[in-house]
């Protein structure tokens, strides 16, 4: 769902000072040359002066006044660039359109000629029209709209191809529209904001390349001048009136900066998720606290409230306790705030967002300060949800999954492999040494969440906190992953704070079920009480509605495993 | 479940994959792949060089000849660019001309062609290569600096700050910057030579108008894709290792800046070959910028043309360049031509 545009403001000060300025450009060109065409254009005595009351700027080497000048050469240059931008823009809707609307076939041939014009400086193709055509305005005109021509036809033939799978062109298909139609009536409406904020661009562009055409000397020609011209006509006289330079300059950088801030305003506002909240965070000072006597937990959170800055409350006030080798699991539906006080006792907000408690700890070690480095990499092992994203594409995986080995062990690189490969090992991975040399791409999801729990306890932590770690998985993978997670806690008896929105998953491998919705604990079950189906508050009660009868389990082979591996 | 659909289909082979012989090396491909875009670029530059002459409105001998020449003068000219031969036959000498690197005469100075372009060559490639160089060095660091600096809305000044500056520093064009670098640095101050190659200081002023404009761009489009690293899930996993600064950003965000980054850079370099002809006329910089406009003001015809070519396959070989480092940094760019982050 796009956001309402009219809830944002339109008018922001980058908008109003790109409009103003266009505003007065606009009518500078209309109203400088009738004006000043006198001073700008008569041959007088007063060559080469310097700026004085009568001549802002000063006079060039034929007495001309160089403000003036400057001003009235606005027109043209105005109207140079907005005849090559219009070519661009009309020609490249044009033509953009006319490739979605033919057959694939030719559809790819053009785009893929496309993309290779595009890759190629403009000014190349503008050189060869140039070469055609002598040396005039319309010549650059010409030049520069044709060479805009690629660049606009392959942003509207990629956004028609976009635009064309909403659901009104599908519909207006099936309703016998004719393609025509529905390009021009349905879908460059709907284009229209994204080719504005574009044709800013090619404004802008237009307007630096035409004065360029100029300045070289391949546009505008004596005795007619505009920006450009100017500019080279100020390199003649660069010693003796090194001023004469200012007033083109000036001009072609406003006009420019002009278009740019509408189009960047435009694009603003197109775009909401350029602005971003701010949270001032400050650490604390301690690194450690003590546990008050007779609390015997490893993690304690106490009051623990988290929220977007200015914005509503996310999680409000939740607090619990992990004991050694105790298994809490965090539980609740989406946007219950679970996932975001796992992250919180991991150490791992995200920036944005604005967290207190009155205890946040892990051992003897202050979350809510900054904690020894490396004792927190070796102490938490963390699991996240989407293997799919969690490691490093770039990278093979031995270096990734060996990284706490080695910066906080201190381990050598291959003592580091060969222990990783071991712990690869230990959790079913075959050829643990080959995949140490692959790719992150070229594991499975169910493979590379395993490796991402066997890096987690090659430190052996105190804890292991685990965000819906299958959640992500297909329902025969998931069964392998949460294989592991009973292992650890048979054998190495590592204390878990996992977190799920599936009751089943967690039923039979948690101490402590903890139920969140709306960014409280709701309630809290032992995992007798929860296999006893002993809940009061009705959300539990619905959470556990939502589990699959386990009893009629279907005969489906691939079902059936996974049922046998979570009921056992 | 989206994402392991997503997944699943990176995993799988490309659509087109397995057309060319499934037995090739995939660097064999990738090789063939690109030597056959460079032979299409040349085709088609041949093609479109060649075109500038017959496409020239009215009696192409004529306008070369220039204003006020003479009948005899006119057909000297129409047989100097063999325009009495048919359009194919005109075709092909020019094309053997051009494997043979005989690609004619100037009209105005009688010198060869070739010699033109490989005396002028050095100084463009100098100016733009300094420049593409300084350029990332400059780049690349302040645009990841200025994004993990602001990360999460902390520095609003800096971001703002970055943003104005570099905005309006780009919309200052190279040409203008020159012009600007010369009044300040050479004329009022003297610290440099205004116009001219002949020391090794004069790179200075040339080599900086050529800078500014693509570094605030490239600096830009680094930001901001630093800031879409940053909030990538793998980069959360080294902070949740406690990798440290130093190791996290080198190791986790600035290899997954470089393929966006140079596909980009990549364009914005090959534009520079377009800057470096503009800004030649700033400095009277004697590189190919400053011959093809004057070849183009004096209907110089082969020049135009060799120079046109020299320039597209420059084009050509720095969009290639930048595939095979980018295929080098990154095998998995080897499948396909366009790159997604």
């Amino acid at each position: 769902m796009m956001p309402s545009p009219l809830t944002r403001r339109f008018w922001s000060p980058t908008m109003t000072a790109g409009v103003l300025i266009l505003a007065a450009l606009v009518l500078t060109a209309l109203f400088a040359p009738p004006l000043l065409r006198a001073d700008a254009d008569t041959l007088t005595g007063d060559a080469a002066l310097g700026p004085g009351p009568g001549h802002w700027l000063g006079t060039d080497d034929f007495g001309r006044d160089v403000l003036a000048r400057a001003l009235t050469a606005t027109r043209l240059t105005l109207a140079m660039t907005a005849g090559a931008a219009g070519i661009s823009v009309f020609a490249g809707t044009a033509i953009g359109l006319a490739i979605w609307l033919s057959t694939q076939r030719v559809r790819e041939a053009a785009l893929r000629l496309l993309e290779t014009a595009v890759a190629y400086p403009s000014l190349i193709f503008a050189l060869v029209i140039a070469a055609i055509l002598e040396p005039s305005p319309t010549s650059a005109v010409l030049a520069i709209g044709i060479s805009g021509i690629p660049s606009f036809a392959r942003i509207t033939a990629n956004l028609a191809s976009s635009v064309s799978h909403s659901d009104y062109v599908v519909t207006a298909r099936l309703l016998g529209v004719s393609p025509l139609r529905i390009a021009l009536r349905h879908m460059l409406p709907n284009m229209a904001e994204p080719l504005l904020i574009l044709s800013a661009t090619v404004f802008a562009l237009a307007l630096v390349e035409i004065s360029a055409l100029s300045f070289i000397g391949l546009g505008v020609q004596s005795p007619d001048y505009d920006f450009g011209r100017l500019l080279n006509d100020s390199l003649d006289s660069l010693y003796t009136q090194p001023l004469t330079t200012v007033g083109p300059s000036a001009m072609i950088v406003l006009t420019g900066l002009s278009i740019m801030l509408v189009g960047d305003a435009m694009a603003a506002h197109a775009d909401p998720r350029g602005q971003r909240r701010r949270a001032v965070r400050k650490p604390e000072r301690n690194q450690t606290v003590a546990a008050p006597a007779g609390d015997t937990a490893l993690v304690r959170v106490e009051n623990l409230r988290i929220s977007l800055p200015g914005g509503p409350e996310l999680v409000k006030g939740v607090s619990f306790g992990i004991e050694p080798g105790e298994v809490v699991a965090l539980v609740g539906e989406s946007g219950s705030g679970k996932s975001l006080t796992a992250m919180c006792v991991a150490g791992l907000p995200s920036d944005e967002l604005d967290v207190r408690a009155d205890t946040l700890r892990i051992g003897d070690m202050n979350l809510l300060a900054r904690p020894n480095r490396s004792r927190l990499a070796q102490d938490v092992g963390i699991i996240y949800q989407d293997p799919g994203s969690t490691f490093n594409p770039s990278l093979r995986l031995g270096g990734q999954l060996t990284e706490v080995l080695r910066t906080h062990l201190k381990m050598g690189r291959r003592q580091a492999r060969r222990r990783m490969a071991e712990a690869l090992a230990s959790v079913e991975i075959t050829q643990p040494q080959q995949r140490l040399r692959q790719h992150p791409h070229e594991l499975s999801g169910g493979m590379r969440q395993r490796a991402m729990i066997a890096a987690s306890m090659a430190t052996k932590p105190k804890l292991l906190i685990a965000d819906e770690p299958t959640t992500a998985l297909d329902v025969t993978v998931q069964a392998e992953v949460l294989r592991q997670f009973r292992r650890i806690h048979r054998h190495e008896g590592t204390a878990m704070l996992f977190i799920s929105h599936d009751l089943a998953v967690v039923e039979e491998l948690c101490d402590t079920v903890l139920v969140m919705r709306h960014g409280q604990i709701v309630e809290r079950l032992t995992a007798a009480q929860l296999r006893q189906r002993e809940v009061t508050h009705p959300y539990t009660r619905s959470l556990l509605a939502a589990i699959p009868a386990l009893d009629l389990a279907p005969a489906t082979v691939g079902a059936g495993t996974i049922f046998q591996e979570g009921t056992q | 479940m989206t994402a392991t659909i997503a997944t699943e289909a990176k995993r799988a082979p490309g659509p087109r994959a397995g057309r060319r012989g499934p037995g090739l090396h995939p660097w064999v491909r990738f090789g063939l792949r690109r030597l056959g875009g460079l032979l299409l670029s040349f085709a088609v530059l041949t093609i479109v060089t060649f075109l500038i002459v017959p496409l020239i409105p009215g009696d192409p001998a004529a306008v070369a000849a220039g204003d006020g020449a003479s009948a005899a003068q006119i057909d000297r000219m129409r047989q100097e660019l063999g325009l009495e031969q048919p359009l194919l036959i005109q075709f092909v000498d020019y094309f053997r001309g051009i494997i043979t690197l005989d690609l004619g005469t100037s009209f105005i100075s009688g010198e060869e062609v070739s010699h033109v372009i490989f005396s002028r060559f050095p100084f463009t490639a100098q100016i733009a290569l300094l420049a593409i160089v300084l350029v990332l060095v400059i780049a690349v660091p302040a645009g990841m600096g200025v994004a993990i600096l602001t990360r999460g809305g902390r520095l609003p000044w800096l971001d703002h700050g970055f943003n104005v500056v570099t905005g309006f520093i780009y919309a200052v064009p190279q040409y203008v910057m020159g012009t600007l670098l010369v009044v300040v640095f050479a004329v009022t101050l003297g610290w440099f030579p205004a116009a001219g190659a002949a020391t090794l200081d004069s790179l200075v002023l040339p080599t900086a108008g050529l800078m500014f404009g693509p570094a605030c761009v490239i600096a830009r489009v680094v930001r901001r894709e630093t800031a879409v690293v940053l909030d990538k899930d793998y980069v959360r996993t080294a902070r949740g290792w406690r990798l440290g600064a130093a190791r996290t950003h080198l190791r986790y965000v600035l290899p997954n800046l470089i393929t966006t980054t140079l596909t980009l850079s990549g364009l914005i370099l090959a534009a520079q070959l377009g800057g470096a002809v503009v800004i030649e006329t700033v400095f009277a910089w004697p590189g190919l910028g400053q011959g093809i406009v004057n070849a183009i003001l004096q209907r110089d015809y082969p020049v135009i043309r060799g120079i046109i070519l020299v320039l597209g396959l420059l084009a050509t070989l720095i969009i290639i360049l930048v595939d095979v480092v980018l295929a080098v940094l990154d095998p998995r760019n080897l499948g396909g031509g366009s790159h997604d982050a």
